[in-house]
């Protein structure tokens, strides 16, 4: 058989792929993105997989390498069931942030589709997490594939030694605080295999003799609570404080500190979680501008390739058809309603900015006069993509344009009210309200909740103090806070002590003792 | 620098790891539901895997999250068309439906079930883990006895006895076809009509018509010679064109079995008591169906009367009245006679029942048990099916029911081919029917 004949100029035609039209089509696509968008990118490795290994990556949060967890199984089997019974398609990509950039394609795809997947993975993504602030600051793409390899062996070593039951319940422990295992605001160091490793031998080395601030710090018998008063008191307290680095919003980092009962392993082990959780940090504060970038560069680059006639017709057809599916908005009455789609989001305001650049509106002047007509689409956007994230994002480029064209609403929720009120809408008075809530909704330092150890009482039994700093009223989920709480009694050997404390006031408004006996139970 | 690697011979199941982790943690739920799938579905099915379903709250992954209500916030939704500011709203039910993915959970929806397949070695592993079933009976399964020889279609290669004719000479014919190879008999009419041309050619004609002749003649011949040219290159048969049968050996798990399951359905035996039976001729079935290539199952349910009825009246209608072994046993011998001649099956009967009996029946049982149905049988296995509560009572000999005791005379000397024993609970079952088809003592017999 003799492949079909390619119409002259085309870099394909139908729907089959292979290794050479596969580089062929890359080749005109890093032309586009390079030479045109002066895109910045990590090297590219494309891996071709079947559908079911998609399966498996997606069950292990999309990494190559992973150690085992049953909560990945579950993901797995939901996947799977869901893939099966045809309720969910796979995505057609998954893309890792490492140094070289590694893009999964799934072979089910049409050449067609993988023209739009390179170009929106490993143009699109590899960009921004090659050049955004946060990706920079912290994750580490050249280490990261070998740190996972650290981690899985660790801990499939951890369940050898100890038992399945013993590491999973660190493990499980670890991942309920995983979100809080995350320094928000110091500069994290990155995970570097070399010193991962040293730092693992060292810890076995003084195992034995670990040392540990709890008990030095045991009270001494002359200074019974009688004997203090107030002031005193509130001496020792910062003293203690001051001691442990207290307060610390990495409820991870202080347990694997701190906590006195832990093994070194099981220390170990919450380092890797947080070390995991750390790298995901800069994802999760990106959605919207990460998926943004990708959808705007492969729609830019897909158009471009049409538009210089290497892609057919029918191509482009298919590519618009689930361009759309992608970027499609259902309003909040709709059923298929769940939020703002952060592809449909990030892509309508970067063609935005893109227009802004290009083609800008009396409005556009007044609003954003320093790119409006500056005739230079790609250069504001690398810039906005290297320099904000989701939140400072929506809060410095959505334009009205947008919000009209989405017909945003705010909604005021005040528990003191029986009712809903529209506060604002897409309108001259409501535009910067609608802007401003949208892009709190964003700031994942709202959207989670605030918490650090505050305290931990060496006089008595150890309780472990965490508060709940609560803004606006909104409090913790009760049930989930509760059964949190257990894991970090389980970590903690001893009681915790949550407390909910007003932002505004500062004070407690509500204190809920935990023995470990409770904790057990929950 | 751009690479595309293969991946797609890597391994795959690369979270069957996680997924045994995953089953693991929720093989409580998991037991359950099997344990629910095994009330509904029927005998015959219990050898492949299921779909069950288990609540996904019971794998919660906790964490600190907000509160979906109370407290003072404002989102923003897409797709107004009606409102302007200041309009109410009322609260929609449960307070936080407004909003949406802001506040959803981080795992995001479907949390509620989890539905899945266990594959059959799964299934089977929890199926028999309540039953306390060492390995030992899947190892005793596994052996398969005799080899058959079955056709597996064509091969392009083969000894020539096995030549199949029939598929190389459609082969054959339609290369000859698709090549245009000449037909013998095309030849032979050119030849004739050459050799009638060059006999009208040596009669009496005119120059004319013997210049036309001899023009046609050389177009004839150079056509035969054509002809010929291509039947000699294009071959008749072709080695391309044979084709072999071919044969493959098959396991053949001997033959075929019927079992018979007998149980009495009077008021005295309880739902949980049927489960038991349940359990019982599940194992039954699936210990015959490995060794047999054809399992029959016969059910037989008897009160006073006895019949033959279908799995779903066999187990779950009710009915009452007295109770009369006997014609459970008789109706067995009805049917053996008249569908299942010895020489061709073999023959199971499992027998539940609670062990009471109509005081006179039991000589009747014990005789047709000892004439007619032992020395056709492979296997007669009787499960006394007790409450907990009476089993102690039963442990001693006074306690012992009226059947038991018209049917332990039988165990001795009728080589081991009968068998009683009591099932209480569960866990029982799977230690009795062990017992009760032990591997030497089932091989010793099939």
């Amino acid at each position: 058989m003799t492949a079909p004949k390619t119409k002259p100029g085309l870099l394909f035609d139908g729907a089959d792929w292979d290794f050479n039209s596969l580089k062929a089509t890359y080749d005109a696509i890093e032309d586009i993105a390079i030479n045109e968008m002066g895109l910045d990118v990590y090297p590219n490795q494309i891996e071709v997989i079947t559908s079911e290994q998609m399966l498996d990556a997606y069950s292990s949060i999309g990494m190559p390498l992973m150690y085992h967890h049953w909560s990945f199984g579950k993901r797995f089997v939901r996947d799977d069931a869901m893939y099966r019974k045809g309720y969910q398609g796979l995505a057609y990509e998954i893309v890792i942030n490492s140094n070289p950039c590694i893009s999964y394609v799934m072979e089910e795809n049409t050449i067609g589709m993988q023209t739009l997947v390179m170009a929106h993975a490993a143009f699109g993504h590899n960009h921004f997490f090659k050049n955004n602030y946060l990706f920079k600051q912290w994750t580490d793409a050249e280490g990261i594939l070998d740190y996972l390899q650290f981690a899985k062996r660790y801990i499939a070593k951890c369940e050898d030694r100890f038992g399945f039951d013993a590491v999973e319940r660190i493990l499980d422990a670890a991942h309920a605080l995983m979100d809080h295992g995350v320094n928000r605001y110091s500069h994290p160091e990155k995970p570097n295999l070399a010193v991962e490793l040293e730092r693992e031998r060292e810890r076995a080395k003084y195992e034995d003799e670990t040392y540990n601030d709890l008990w030095r710090t045991l009270p001494q018998s002359d200074d019974g609570p009688e004997d203090l008063d107030d002031q005193n008191r509130r001496q020792r307290q910062e003293q203690r404080r001051a001691q442990f680095g207290l307060p610390e919003e990495n409820l991870l980092y202080f347990l694997e500190k701190n906590a006195p009962a832990l093994q070194a392993w099981e220390r170990e082990i919450l380092r890797i979680v947080r070390n995991i959780g750390q790298y995901f940090y800069p994802q999760k504060q990106t959605k919207v501008m990460n998926e943004g970038c990708a959808c705007y560069v492969h729609y830019h680059i897909m158009n471009r390739l049409y538009d210089k006639g290497l892609i057919s017709e029918g191509a482009i057809m298919e590519f618009i058809d689930s361009h759309s599916k992608v970027v499609f908005q259902p309003e909040y009455d709709d059923r298929r309603y769940s939020g703002f789609n952060p592809y449909a989001l990030g892509f309508a305001m970067m063609q935005d900015i893109h227009r802004i650049c290009v083609l800008p509106t009396e409005e556009d002047k007044k609003w954003f006069p320093d790119i409006a007509g500056n005739n230079d689409p790609f250069a504001t956007l690398r810039e906005a993509w290297a320099h904000y994230r989701d939140e400072s994002f929506i809060l410095q480029f959505l334009s009205p344009k947008v919000m009209r064209d989405m017909r945003m609403f705010m909604i005021d929720d005040r528990s003191s009210s029986p009712h809903l009120e529209v506060g604002a809408i897409h309108d001259d008075n409501g535009y910067r309200n609608v802007r401003r809530a949208l892009a709190r909704m964003h700031d994942l330092s709202v959207r989670e909740p605030d918490l650090q150890v505050v305290d931990v009482d060496l006089r008595g039994n150890r309780q472990l103090y965490i508060a709940h700093t609560q803004h606006d009223g909104i409090r913790l989920d009760k049930a989930e806070a509760e059964l949190t709480l257990g894991y970090i009694g389980q970590l903690w050997g001893y009681g915790v002590t949550l407390q909910a404390i007003d932002n505004d006031t500062g004070e407690i408004l509500s204190e809920t003792h935990y023995t470990p006996e409770d904790l057990v139970s929950a | 620098m751009f690479h595309i690697i293969d991946r797609r011979k890597n391994p795959k199941g690369k979270s069957l790891g996680n997924r045994q982790r995953f089953m693991r943690r929720a093989k409580a739920q998991i037991k359950k539901a099997v344990e629910d799938s095994i009330k509904t579905r029927g005998i015959t099915d219990i050898d492949n895997g299921d779909q069950i379903t288990i609540p996904g709250k019971t794998l919660r992954e906790p964490g600190f999250h907000h509160s979906g209500r109370g407290g003072d916030r404002n989102y923003v939704l897409p797709g107004n068309k009606k409102f302007v500011p200041g309009d109410r709203i009322a609260r929609p039910n449960g307070g936080d439906a407004g909003a949406g993915g802001s506040q959803a959970s981080p795992d995001g929806d479907g949390e509620d079930e989890f539905q899945f397949v266990l594959t059959r070695d799964e299934f089977l592993d929890i199926f028999f883990e309540d039953l306390e079933l060492p390995d030992l009976l899947k190892k005793s399964l596994k052996q398969t006895t005799a080899f058959r020889t079955a056709r597996a279609g064509y091969s392009v290669e083969g000894s020539p006895a096995n030549l199949n004719l029939v598929r190389t000479m459609r082969n054959s014919l339609a290369r000859r076809i698709g090549l245009r190879r000449p037909k013998t008999s095309d030849i032979r009419a050119l030849e004739e009509k050459i050799a009638a041309l060059v006999a009208e050619n040596e009669g009496d004609i005119t120059p004319t018509q013997k210049r036309a002749n001899d023009a046609t003649l050389k177009l004839l011949q150079a056509e035969l010679d054509e002809a010929k040219r291509r039947s000699k290159a294009i071959a008749f048969i072709d080695p391309i064109d044979t084709r072999f049968n071919q044969y493959r050996q098959i396991p053949d798990p001997n033959t075929q079995a019927v079992m018979f399951c007998l149980m009495d359905v009077s008021g005295s035996m309880s739902e949980q008591m049927k489960e038991l039976a349940k359990r019982f001729f599940m194992l039954l079935h699936m210990f015959l169906h490995r060794r047999y290539e054809h399992v029959e199952v016969v059910f037989i349910r008897h009160t006073s009367r006895a019949s033959e009825v279908d799995e779903e009246t066999f187990f779950y209608s009710r009915e009452t009245g007295g109770t009369i072994v006997s014609t459970a046993l008789e109706e067995m011998k009805r049917i053996l006679a008249d569908r299942y001649p010895v020489d061709q099956w073999n023959i199971y009967a499992a027998q539940a029942s609670d062990g009471d009996n109509y005081s006179n029946d039991g000589a009747k049982c014990t005789a047709l048990l000892a004439e007619d149905l032992l020395p056709k049988c492979q296997y007669y296995a009787y499960i006394e099916i007790t409450d907990e509560r009476e089993a102690e009572i039963f442990s001693s000999a006074e306690g012992e029911t009226a059947l038991w005791k018209a049917y332990a005379p039988l165990v001795h000397g009728r080589n081991g081919r009968f068998a009683l024993k009591r099932v209480t609970k569960a866990a029982d079952i799977f230690p009795v029917f062990r017992e009760l088809f032990a591997k030497n003592k089932a091989e010793a017999r099939i």
